[in-house]
């Protein structure tokens, strides 16, 4: 049985009663007011497509094409499973009509470690030749690339962050050790980030085990659909990962988070001898956070002052995804110096929504300017997160914007403050 | 007439962006929140952002004689906008201003498509309600709940959406643009054509403008849960809370079907062997709230029930989780949910309650009901599944007997959904054929060629003659 498929989720498709609970929180909604772009619609059109009355049309697939925020399923009353069944859509759009051209770039490159890594450290060194520098610091493209012109990118890390890494840095009389999965942005665009974990780690008396094979976690591909891949970069970060003699696995991203404790679980289900090691690694898998606040929590006493104002956005995927939204607001509070203020609606989506940012640009920035808005409120002088997908898409927007703050990772605050 | 031709007339009017006629579209407008209705397309979707606008489209939808159904958000429970003869779905989300709010008269102006949450969060700071507050309010618009005339909590002390509406612009079935009422407290120029058009399901014209009437914030309120071991004492302390002089501004009850399923889907700690809970708010100024909640108090108490007050903000929210769970934990426990709102007076609340217990059990049916006991109007809420035929035909049966009883205790088919598609079988047994004859001249004066939501409240006049494409677009899919 094949976990995102439509013709099993005929009962879940059923449950929704249609009552557009799910307008009120869905940020691409907010700004359609069109029934075809929230989770009432989609539904309906989801049901269609089991029943065999519609088939793969462009417009169809684009129709299941959402941020994949979980804003609907947090709001549903009946708790339909709205995200399993966009995925399944997305999944038999994929089977009938093939991914777009982008997208299968996309599936390419990620499946492939050794391509990818050569595309960022390629695109690194001959960034001068595409993109020029942006008043921000940031990068905007010199020519479309398949790229809006407005737009502005953080620069990429010459070094990649495994790279500039040994892969194991252990500490004399550790209390554990855990393999540190870093994500393709840590890896690739923050370092820092993968830095500030290590370096968080340690400072718990942790030691941290970087497998240098770890490649992308395949969300991008199962959010859109495209599930084979996935699986069997599912099942190799299985095997990587249940070979390792460790204690836990620690993420700093709640996307690659969710892959680890949700989706290989649900990609390997009925997988043979993959299934239950699925399950024990999604039960040892952390986000930082939830770690070093829960599991081998920081100590206190060595905490130093940050002067500074700052606020805080959740990450969907972290926050609604994994359920991690009191351990970051927990650190954020036990830094001493820090002035916190709350935004209005720290769990309304940034627009980011990886691939969903490239394909819906103008929507994407207009569901940021809320954000964006909302960040001004506060006068922080950085915005926290858990994300750097979200942070991308802040630090974006900040810049196009001449907002003039920062954005830190929740792991990057709390190493300042271990410093 | 082609749909091609009547789409390059309306991308004329209103540009491209605002006309849509793609299936994979329309096919999410071929339903409301309604549940157990059939699913009818339509041939085009319309977003105007002005009233000239609206008028424009009712003039092509006049020269092609094809329907036209006026949407907000679509979360009507009566089947108000489903596109039934195929047609034009109007959708008025675009004209989502609020135009003024007056703080001298204690009104506020705005477009249909403006949400009633977002009213309310504007009016707010200044101190002011607008009381209105069905349980979709987060999504419901202005426009579709004055046309549906909604209900909602605090319907026993603060009335319905008719009662604050105090003028509208409507665009009618010739295009002409008129507008009713304002914004004197006293207008008895005329007929009350603002109470006609409130609550007309958009059968008679488009709203397109309202100025709706504000009240002073209650600077103090104070909530009880009381729980009783039998239906009867509950509804007694109903009636006698009322007769004690005191209108809660809300008033809610739960039998023991909704509280055994809230309690299994939520556990909040329900006293899941008591036959009734109700819960009540009396709001207002600070030493009426205390001298009302006493009098509450004992009335309970003599009735055997037992009561608790909430004592913060967050036992409030306590006591009201049982509330706000009851439709949801209905709603998971089978794919389907019926959920109707007959009403009678108040007096008859426990009789009723005790018929649709009765009913659930001769038609073998999960029955849970859950409702504002307060204003008499009542939710029996159908668990069932759609696509069990057998099963739905019980259910029709118990419908149409939950209504029988209803009238028969003085009481009406919708205390606050409307009466759309699913209702309106059922209006002679409340108006009598010359009741319904007077509805049907009401429509045939302001919409005699029947283009505005065809179908729905009032028959099909017999000498319609509107193009009827719903049957051809359904056959296509």
């Amino acid at each position: 049985m094949n976990y995102y498929d439509l013709s099993v989720l005929a009962d879940e498709i059923e449950s929704c009663m249609r009552c557009g609970n799910c307008q009120a929180t869905c940020p691409y909604y907010q700004e359609t007011g069109s029934e075809s772009s929230v989770a009432r619609g989609r539904i309906a059109l989801a049901k269609y497509v089991l029943q065999g009355k519609l088939k793969y049309t462009p417009v169809l697939a684009e129709r299941f094409e959402c941020l994949t925020c979980y804003a609907c399923n947090a709001a549903c009353p009946c708790g339909v499973p709205i995200d399993r069944i966009f995925l399944a859509a997305r999944a038999a759009m994929v089977r009938e009509g093939g991914a777009p051209f982008l997208k299968k770039l996309m599936a390419t490159a990620l499946k492939n470690q050794g391509l990818l890594d050569l595309g960022f450290k390629t695109a690194a060194r001959a960034k001068g030749l595409f993109f020029k520098p942006h008043s921000s610091g940031g990068l905007t493209p010199r020519f479309p690339l398949g790229l809006d012109l407005r737009r502005v990118f953080p620069p990429l890390s010459p070094q990649t962050f495994r790279d500039g890494m040994k892969e194991a840095m252990t500490v004399p009389g550790a209390k554990g050790n855990v393999a540190f999965f870093t994500g393709c942005l840590a890896n690739y665009v923050y370092p820092s980030t993968g830095r500030a974990v290590v370096e968080v780690l340690n400072k718990c008396g942790v030691s941290v085990l970087i497998p240098g094979e770890q490649h992308c976690c395949g969300a991008p591909l199962a959010i859109n659909g495209i599930m084979e891949t996935a699986e069997q970069m599912a099942r190799s970060h299985v095997d990587l990962f249940s070979g390792l003699e460790v204690d836990a696995v620690v993420v700093a991203c709640g996307t690659c988070g969710e892959s680890f404790k949700k989706k290989y679980v649900n990609l390997l289900n009925g997988t043979p001898g993959y299934a239950k090691k699925a399950r024990e690694l999604a039960a040892k898998t952390y986000d930082i956070a939830e770690f070093v606040r829960n599991i081998v929590p920081f100590d206190r006493q060595l905490l130093k002052e940050v002067v500074m104002k700052v606020t805080y956005h959740e990450p969907c995927h972290l926050g609604r995804g994994l359920g991690v939204t009191r351990e970051p607001l927990e650190i954020i509070g036990a830094v001493p110096g820090l002035d916190f203020v709350p935004l209005q609606k720290p769990d309304w989506c940034c627009g980011n929504a990886g691939t969903f940012n490239l394909t819906h640009y103008d929507v994407s920035y207009n569901i940021l300017k809320h954000k964006l808005a909302d960040i001004a409120g506060t006068g922080a002088e950085a915005v926290i997160t858990g994300c750097s997908a979200c942070r991308m898409q802040l630090e974006e927007g900040i810049a196009r914007e001449g907002l003039g703050k920062k954005v830190l990772h929740t792991a990057e605050l709390l190493a300042m403050s271990l410093k | 007439m082609s749909i091609a031709e009547v789409n390059r007339t309306l991308t004329g009017i209103l540009g491209k962006e605002n006309v849509v006629t793609a299936q994979e579209d329309l096919i999410c407008y071929s339903f409301d929140a309604t549940a157990g209705l059939p699913e009818h397309l339509p041939d085009l979707l319309v977003t105007p952002t002005s009233t000239e606008q609206v008028a424009e489209i009712v003039k092509v939808a006049r020269r092609y004689k094809l329907p036209i159904y006026p949407r907000g958000s679509g979360t009507n429970l009566s089947g108000g906008t489903v596109p039934l003869k195929g047609g034009i779905v109007l959708s008025l989300l675009k004209m989502n201003k609020i135009l003024e709010i007056d703080r001298d008269n204690l009104t506020a102006t705005v477009q249909p498509g403006v949400i009633i949450q977002t009213l309310n969060n504007a009016v707010a700071p200044h101190g002011l309600l607008y009381p209105p507050d069905p349980g979709s309010m987060a999504t419901a618009t202005m426009g579709g709940s004055v046309a549906e005339c909604s209900g909602g909590l605090r319907g026993l002390k603060y009335g319905v959406t008719r009662d604050y509406v105090m003028g509208l612009e409507v665009v009618l079935a010739s295009g002409e643009i008129v507008r009713f009422g304002g914004k004197t407290v006293k207008n008895v120029t005329a007929y009350d054509m603002v109470r006609l058009f409130t609550g007309s399901e958009g059968t008679l014209g488009i709203i397109t403008e309202i100025l709706v009437r504000l009240i002073p914030a209650p600077e103090a309120r104070e909530t009880m849960l009381a729980t009783f071991g039998d239906l009867a004492s509950a509804g007694r302390s109903i009636t006698g809370i009322i007769q004690s002089k005191v209108i809660p501004a809300t008033m809610e009850i739960m039998d023991r079907v909704t509280m055994e399923t809230v309690e299994n889907y939520a556990r909040i700690g329900l006293p899941t062997e008591a036959e009734a809970i109700l819960l009540v708010e009396v709001d207002g100024i600070p030493e009426v709230v205390r001298r009302e909640a006493a009098a509450v108090r004992e009335v309970i108490n003599r009735n055997g029930g037992t009561v608790k007050s909430a004592a913060s903000e967050e036992e409030r929210d306590q006591l009201w989780a049982a509330r706000r769970a009851a439709l949801p934990a209905l709603a998971r426990k089978r794919p389907t949910t019926i959920l109707e709102d007959a009403t009678v007076p108040r007096s008859k609340i426990t009789e009723m309650l005790l018929a649709i217990q009765e009913i659930g059990r001769r038609h073998n049916l999960t029955i849970g009901t859950f409702g504002h006991a307060g204003d008499g109007n009542l939710h029996p809420t159908i668990l069932t599944d759609s696509r069990d035929e057998e099963e739905m035909e019980r259910v029709h049966r118990a419908v149409d007997e939950i209504f029988k009883t209803a009238l028969a205790l003085g009481g009406t088919l919708s205390g606050e959904h409307g009466i759309g598609m699913a209702k309106a079988r059922y209006l002679p047994w409340e108006l009598g054929d010359q009741g319904v004859q007077v509805l049907q001249k009401i429509k045939e004066a302001l919409d005699p060629e029947g283009l505005l939501n065809p179908g729905k409240m009032v028959p099909l006049c017999p000498n319609i003659r509107v193009n009827d494409t719903g049957s051809r677009r359904e056959g296509r899919l």
